[in-house]
């Protein structure tokens, strides 16, 4: 049989926000660009993106500024960001949200009719622009749309729609091809038929998304399996920070089957607040110090802060994921949770019926006809569910380029660095389209000095063997039942509270499962066949699970999205310190390299005061990097 | 409490196929998404189904739940009766590739014969500026998932394949007028076009779209029915149709 065979400048791994934001960058600059999407074109967990996308244009408070944006950015990670990937995610956004009403996209208004922003946890101003609760929805659409258009010209010129722009949809790739050091293609196989593919692009861009299914409950679509997060490993490049994991403070509890859907911070943003069942409002009693004089510390001037924001720190459920997740864990802990271990939160005292269904549509369809419930009347049960990963692929952030292998570049949430320890809410979907465009960008300007790189057979064999391997086997292991026993390691022992002993026993039994998924059989054809797809993305999820245990257990401290037990406080040393992971085609082995310092300009954006509290006090006299 | 529910699942592909029974465990609050999947898991390893999101949001589990077009992950397994058998089979409007799956390339073509979104030439990213209240007509729309459930109900193609080529269906008339009532595209013609080029005319509104739509967007009333008046209007009117002749006047 012979095999199919593409020749493209670009391919893009990924269809979500910031794949699309890239193959739109790449084909108007006159590149012939494949995108490659796991499930239908327009699915990709982008449409799950709720609250918006942040952008300081200033349209509600005109204090706003690429400034306060980088700030609050820095803030929220706790320091540990990339300074000059915050730097340059606050300076574009703006530009990017505006972008797309030149696509089409339709944000809600303000009354002076410029699109409309809200409130969210960590922004100092309203900042995100939104569509009701339904924004990941916008973006994917327009940018589909917008791709739809790029083809339309292109048939106009050519004769040939997709002569410029190919979607592949339902299609995984297996493999980044490398020839001579450099990206050569990729390969893969068609979910439909099972039968393999060949790319040959000498500029692979990496937007693959998340790894939420590498755990039990969380908010992410079967896709997240950290596919792009094991590509770009096992292609030589390295990850960055893979201990930080967002749990969002909010996803379902009950019932059972829809435990972790996400609860957008929007109901929040409008007002809602967290009680304990005892009806106290918890919140007040979890602001860190760092935070003290930012947020309001009783309800009378928490509730005053909706009307008048000038003059009244912030109510607290308006504090960082990370903070929110850890306080709601605490309560049911201590006992004080809800019949179904979470923690009430509760719109319907601060806003009107029809208000809540205008501006919260899908959470009030979402509630009613999963839960029964009825948000205008009664309050919600939620609790932290796994929902992003800071660490990614360790990238060049002007360029998006992976760090060690020309030609392989990376964007969104598979790309690291941009949010520190932990993501403010509305800082993806503006990451997606500011590091997509860059991506796209970086590709164009690496194919000014490099060309295509022909694939040699034996490249090809050793890929297409892979595939075929889980078919020959017989009797071997069950890759859900494999899949579940990796969700119960990383939610027992991976999870949002840590310990060292812990995380020692979860290294140990993620390299036992990863020896019997050696062993995966699987059944049935080739032909659209779950339990083959799920053979691969188990191989990503263990890869992906290593690399976050090992990163976990060596990071002595409690930071964002990482909290250790037997290191509760945050330690101004190990801010210094980013984990790298690298593959050596056994294992993942992890090793420390320094946080690249702020310059004179941005260090000197934030209060002294402030920057003691997180920095050494050698880093604070030197003042910057230059 | 979980209990045995009895499910009857179409199996096979392009060339042969049948129902299967089989009795799964149900937990309560669970979706028949749930279900599938668990009868995925325990029995049936290669069992094909689509699904994404699993909240609503990404329209991927389309499939005809006792012969009715729906989200599987939005259907729940409470709303049948105790011993009631749940049946489900692909979408019977597309071609299908194997059990639950079926191959909904028409509607992809058919989002590339809209003609795009046009911004005006003169205004700058940035500039715009659209009252709250025209930007949600088009907003209803654009909530659309793209689950393709209107296009599988619609009887101008469910049983008739030959119609498929001149009709866009129901999601593409949203869509169509979706930019038509944008408040700044400045491409002309869309109603005319949703006519002559798209299979307008071929809809005899029963509103069968409207009703299986699971963002409850109205289909027929809010996009359908007004641009054929609109169309209606500008072909058969006698005056309105003069009006186009002599002043050149743009009429749809």
């Amino acid at each position: 049989m012979t095999l199919e065979r593409h020749k493209y400048d670009v391919l893009v791994i990924g269809a979500g926000g910031a794949g699309l934001r890239a193959a739109v960058q790449a084909r108007e600059a006159g590149l012939r660009v494949a995108i490659i999407c796991k499930s239908l074109f327009g699915k990709a967990h982008t449409v799950m993106a709720e609250g918006g996308a942040a952008a300081s244009m200033g349209n509600v408070n005109d204090k706003d500024n690429w400034m306060v944006h980088f700030r609050d950015t820095m803030r929220g990670g706790k320091f540990l960001n990339h300074y000059r990937m915050a730097e340059l995610h606050a300076k574009e956004s703006p530009d990017r949200i505006w972008e797309l009403e030149v696509w089409g996209a339709l944000f809600d208004r303000t009354k002076e009719g410029t699109i409309s922003q809200r409130n969210f946890g960590g922004h100092e101003y309203p900042r995100l622009a939104h569509v009701g609760d339904r924004t990941g929805l916008e973006l994917i659409r327009t940018m589909q749309q917008k791709i739809v258009a790029l083809q339309q010209k292109d048939g106009r010129e050519t004769g040939d729609m997709e002569s410029g722009i190919k979607v592949f949809a339902e299609l995984t790739i297996t493999d980044i091809l490398k020839e001579g050091g450099k990206v050569a293609g990729a390969y893969g196989y068609w979910r439909e038929s099972g039968e393999e593919v060949l790319f040959e692009a000498p500029a692979v861009v990496i937007a693959t998304g998340g790894v939420g299914k590498t755990f039990k409950i969380t908010s992410n679509s079967w896709e997240g399996t950290g596919d792009g997060h094991a590509l770009a490993l096992k292609a030589g490049a390295n990850l960055v920070d893979m201990e930080f994991l967002q749990f969002h403070p909010t996803g379902m509890v009950w019932p059972p089957s829809v435990r972790g859907i996400l609860v957008t911070e929007s109901v929040r943003g409008e007002g809602g607040v967290l009680t304990n069942n005892l009806g106290e409002r918890f919140m007040f009693k979890y602001i860190p110090d760092v935070f003290k004089d930012k947020y309001a510390d009783n309800e009378a001037e928490a509730d005053r802060w909706y009307e008048d924001q000038d003059n009244n720190r912030r109510p607290p459920e308006l504090l960082p994921r990370d903070e929110v997740a850890r306080a709601i864990n605490s309560e049911v802990k201590a006992g004080r949770g809800t019949e179904h271990g979470g923690v009430y939160l509760d719109v319907s005292k601060r806003l009107p019926a029809e208000l809540i269904k205008k501006r919260l549509p899908s959470m009030w369809h979402q509630f009613y006809e999963l839960a029964g419930v009825d948000i205008t009347k009664e309050p919600m049960e939620v609790g932290p569910t796994c929902h992003y990963v800071m660490g990614g692929v360790e990238v060049e952030p002007d360029t998006a380029a992976a760090v060690g292998v020309p030609g392989l570049f990376a964007a969104g949430e598979v790309a690291g660095g941009m949010h520190g320890s932990n993501r403010l809410g509305g800082n993806s979907l503006s990451d997606l389209l500011v590091f997509g465009r860059r991506a796209g960008m970086g590709a164009v300007e690496y194919l000014k000095s490099n060309s295509a790189i022909p694939v040699s057979d034996e490249t090809i064999h050793a890929a297409a063997a892979k595939i075929q391997a889980p078919f020959d086997r017989q009797g071997g292991e069950n890759s859900y039942s494999l899949h579940a026993e990796l969700q119960e390691v990383t939610h027992n022992l991976v999870g949002i509270i840590r310990t060292g002993a812990e995380l020692k026993d979860a290294i140990i039994k993620i390299a036992e499962i990863r020896k019997r998924s050696a062993n995966v059989a699987v059944t049935g054809g080739r032909k659209f066949n779950p339990g083959f797809h799920l053979a691969f993305d188990l191989d990503n999820m263990l890869l992906v699970a290593e690399s976050t245990a090992k990163s976990a257990d060596s990071r002595e401290e409690s930071r964002g999205g990482h909290t250790r037990d037997d290191f509760p406080g945050m330690s101004n040393e190990w801010r210094q310190v980013n984990h790298i992971s690298s593959f050596d085609g056994e294992k993942v082995n992890i090793r420390k390299q320094s946080l690249p310092p702020m310059p004179k300009e941005l260090f000197e954006l934030f209060d002294i005061h402030e920057l003691e509290k997180y920095m050494t006090p050698d880093e604070v006299a030197k003042g910057g990097s230059n | 409490m979980a209990r045995n529910i009895k499910l009857r699942i179409w199996r096979g592909d392009s060339t042969d196929g049948g129902l299967k029974d089989v009795v799964v465990e149900a937990n309560e609050g669970e979706v028949v998404l749930d279900v599938i999947h668990r009868v995925q898991a325990t029995q049936m390893g290669d069992l094909a189904v689509r699904w994404n999101c699993k909240a609503g949001k990404c329209g991927s589990c389309s499939m005809e739940i006792n012969g009715k077009p729906r989200l599987a992950c939005m259907t729940q397994v409470a709303s049948f009766g105790e011993e009631e058998v749940i049946t489900v089979t692909p979408l019977r409007a597309f071609p299908i590739i194997k059990d639950l799956v079926t191959d909904v390339s028409f509607n992809y073509k058919k989002a590339m014969e809209i003609p795009a979104y046009e911004h005006p030439k003169d205004l700058a990213p940035g500039e715009a500026r659209m009252e709250q209240i025209d930007v949600e007509r088009s907003q209803e729309f654009r909530k659309c998932i793209e689950c393709f459930l209107c296009q599988d109900v619609c009887h101008v193609v469910r049983d008739h394949e030959e119609n498929k080529k001149s009709f866009a269906g129901p999601r593409f008339f949203i869509r169509i007028a979706e930019l038509d009532m944008h408040p700044l595209d400045i491409l002309k013609n869309r109603k005319k076009t949703a006519q002559e080029e798209h299979g307008l005319g071929m809809c005899n509104i029963t509103k069968c779209c409207t009703e299986v739509c699971p963002e409850h967007i109205k289909i027929t009333d809010n996009a359908i029915i007004p641009m054929k008046e609109r169309v209606a209007d500008i072909k058969y009117d006698p005056v309105r149709w003069l009006g186009t002749k002599i002043r050149k006047r743009e009429g749809l």
